[in-house]
């Protein structure tokens, strides 16, 4: 579907190495990703810019010309003055002054044609820069429907900047949008110096009555406005009906991502299994096995298996994001948030950190506060991820007995629900501790724009949600593979010596890292088993379970969790199991959630912040746990 | 209205203009027209001044520009969503405090 499909080339005049470069800005919301995947089809790039941590979208596509372009899809803004990281790079790009990239030959304003006021501001602020641009009237389609009438060649001369009406969605209007930007091109030439600095509060007053000036005279309001936004809102929006849609909301995509997700996860998890019994079957006994079974197999499988998960996740967020509604829940979330000391934006990664925080805490790029974005990122790890839930299920299943409560409820259910309650009260408190007690006062202001209710397009919701699966695979495969080679080291050095009876991880460095740390975790209930499947517990929750299982010598290969469940209900106490529990709400188990934090924030000063308070709380909680269920007789 | 809001001086320049109110005092319903726009919201900020204001040009709230307050949040019926001319825009009340409205028939 790339638009160099079947174009015909009726001009050679450019030779095929030249590449012309172009960059899209616009306001959030006006349609410029989908101009972008339209554009662009399915040849986009997504890497980050060089020093930040900031994505870059660049797409190639052949212009009917032949020439090649390359499409730079810069952050959504409403002024070239940069609040944050994101649109600093926005203004640099436009400026050409973004270290490591060449400056655009030309720009596409992209504007929804719908809501033109605020983005004309943009455009004059980018005539200021002197960067030829086209200004893209994007949604046309539904300008028309309303009856809104816009002068277009008066607005072109007003704006001094060539404009095409476009339907992205649609791939309407591309071939104009093409040969405009080409002509820019070709022209080569700044249409002035860059005249471009910080407007001052005036001079924003003084563009904006221009732009004003220029929307009056070219664009006659529309004879059928839309009315539907302000009758949805009046449901979405409302106090107390919009809070409970929200939950319910909230509700299906978590039953969504446990639920449906759930078979792809039992089919990967099969799978790697499979593939781990193959290998260990058909190359010899030895070192080089181990690695590769035990090594890489096991680590891109532990990577892989959240994947189901995680598209659910965003596909869930995608729609919220392209219908218009995630504005309407950082609206309708801001208070409660607010009240812990967190921004409304904070809410989709927190959001995200349920299905696992890697994830979550990349998308803490849209908070513009750097003191926002840290405390969002410190609390993110307690949001129970789903790594969580096999160490979970196990114990529970083996020390919580099968009752009902109330006639009702499970008993086991109802403690499940406790740990996430735990994990989600314990996030808030911590934030609410940072921002009240270490970044006292000055509260971020927030301001969104609420934009007009549309269908998601399911062309661009599956071509962003493929877009978001690779960001996710490459950068946590590339974070997680080391670390798993690194436990898969750990718990394979040294060998047992001859004529060792006890399982191999014993006489490791992590079984002896255990079983040092051992005396430490004595007084939190733990004995020196748990501590040791705590070592390599550390390259993912998960791998917990399948520790224990080994420790133990049960099950081998399998690793039936039945099995172990009998076991460690014979082996350990109520009180131990229960601390065990409260230790996985907190711990920083996951060195790659750590490694995403360093990446995120480029320092490990965060990483290490994150580790000694979260060890803390979870020492701390399991101590009283333990001490408690003592006293009350289950020790 | 009982707002939690302490209000500096700076807040309400319009003074003894009759309907000039911050709008942060304004509830559902309420329309007007924009008199004034400072940085000075009467709260502390994590930006200076001029960036609030700055940041509140940007969205659309400048002087002139018509304004009704459409929905308010359950708790402190903050924050709120208002319409300025032909966009919908939402905002605490404690930055909408640096916008003062001439709100109609009062």
């Amino acid at each position: 579907m790339t638009p160099d499909s079947g174009a015909a080339a009726p001009s050679v005049a450019s030779p095929l190495a030249d590449t012309a470069r172009i960059a899209l800005v616009g306001n959030p919301n006006s349609g410029k990703t989908a101009l972008f995947n339209a554009l662009t089809g399915s040849r986009q790039k997504v890497a980050n810019y060089a020093g930040v941590t900031v994505e870059r979208k660049e797409g190639v596509l052949t212009a009917p010309s032949g020439r090649q372009i390359r499409v730079l899809d810069l952050p959504g803004t409403y002024s070239l003055r940069a609040r944050s990281p994101d649109e600093a790079v926005t203004r640099d790009a436009v400026l050409g002054k973004l270290a490591g990239e060449d400056a655009p030959q030309a720009l596409v304003c992209v504007a929804d044609a719908t809501n033109l006021r605020l983005v004309l501001r943009l455009a004059l602020e980018l005539k200021q820069v002197g960067r030829p641009f086209v200004l893209a009237l994007n949604m046309f389609d539904i300008a028309q429907r309303q009856g809104l009438r816009i002068d277009v060649e008066r607005l072109s001369t007003e704006i001094g900047a060539p404009i095409v009406t476009t339907v992205a969605t649609r791939k309407r209007g591309l071939p104009e949008l093409l040969d405009k930007v080409e002509a820019l091109v070709d022209r080569q030439t700044l249409t002035a110096d860059n005249a471009w600095h910080e407007p001052s509060p005036a001079e924003i007053r003084a563009a904006h009555a221009e732009a004003q000036r220029i929307f009056k005279a070219c664009v006659k309001p529309p004879e059928r406005p839309d009315t539907v936004t302000g009758k949805i809102d009046g449901v979405l929006l409302h106090p107390v009906a919009g809070l409970v849609i929200l939950l319910g909301l909230l509700f299906v995509m978590f039953q969504a991502v446990f639920t449906w997700a759930t078979p792809a996860m039992d089919g990967i998890d099969a799978g790697f299994a499979a593939l781990i019994e193959l290998t260990n079957a058909s190359l010899p006994k030895g070192l080089l096995t181990s690695f590769i079974a035990d090594g890489l197999i096991a680590g891109v499988g532990s990577v892989l298996v959240f994947l189901p998960q995680i598209l659910i996740l965003f596909f869930f967020i995608l729609l919220l994001e392209d219908s218009g509604y995630m504005a309407r829940a950082a609206f309708l979330m801001d208070k409660i948030m607010g009240g812990a000391g967190l921004h409304g934006r904070a809410f989709i990664p927190l959001l995200s950190s349920f299905a696992c925080a890697i994830p979550g805490i990349m998308s803490t790029r849209v908070i513009d506060n750097r003191q926002d974005r840290l405390t969002t990122i410190l609390v993110a790890p307690l949001m129970t991820c789903s790594a969580r839930i096999p160490v979970y299920t196990l114990i529970i299943g083996a020390f919580i007995p099968q009752q009902t409560v109330w006639g009702v409820l499970s008993l086991q259910g109802l403690v499940m629900f406790g740990l996430y309650a735990s994990g989600i009260i314990s996030a808030l408190l911590v934030s609410f501790v940072i921002r009240r007690i270490f970044w006292r006062g000055a509260v971020e202001p927030f301001m969104m724009e609420l934009p007009t209710y549309r269908w998601p397009e399911p062309r661009n919701v599956l071509m962003n949600l493929w877009t978001r699966a690779r960001i996710f695979m490459s950068r946590a495969g590339r974070i997680i593979l080391p670390l798993m080679v690194l436990v898969w080291v750990l718990s394979t050095f040294p060998y047992p010596p001859e004529g060792a009876t006890g399982p191999a991880i014993d006489y490791s460095i992590a079984g002896r890292i255990g079983q040092f740390l051992a005396p430490l975790m004595a007084p939190i209930g733990f004995n020196w088993q748990m501590t040791v499947a705590l070592i390599p517990g550390m390259a993912a929750r998960e791998v917990a379970v399948a520790v224990l299982g080994t420790v133990y010598a049960v099950g081998g290969e399998d690793g039936e969790t039945g099995a172990l469940s009998t076991l460690l209900k014979n082996q350990w106490s109520l009180a131990s199991a229960l601390s065990f529990l409260a230790w996985y709400v907190f711990a920083p188990q996951c060195l790659p959630t750590l490694g995403v934090v360093k990446r995120e924030t480029n320092s490990w000063v965060w990483p290490t912040i994150m580790f000694v308070y979260m060890v803390s709380l979870a020492y701390i909680a399991a101590f009283i746990t333990y001490h408690v269920a003592v006293a009350l007789g289950a020790g | 209205m009982s707002e939690a809001f302490v209000l500096s001086p700076e807040f309400n320049p319009a003074g003894t203009a009759t309907g000039v109110r911050p709008l942060a005092s304004a509830g559902r319903g309420e329309r007007g027209v924009i008199v004034k726009v400072t940085g000075h919201s009467g709260a502390a900020e994590a930006v200076v001044a001029e960036e609030l204001e700055r940041r509140l040009l940007e969205m659309g709230f400048v002087e002139g520009a018509s304004i009704e307050v459409l929905h308010e949040g359950l708790f402190g019926r903050d924050p709120i969503a208002v319409r300025v001319d032909d966009t919908r825009v939402a905002l605490r009340r404690r930055e909408a405090g640096a916008i003062s409205v001439k709100f109609d028939g009062r």
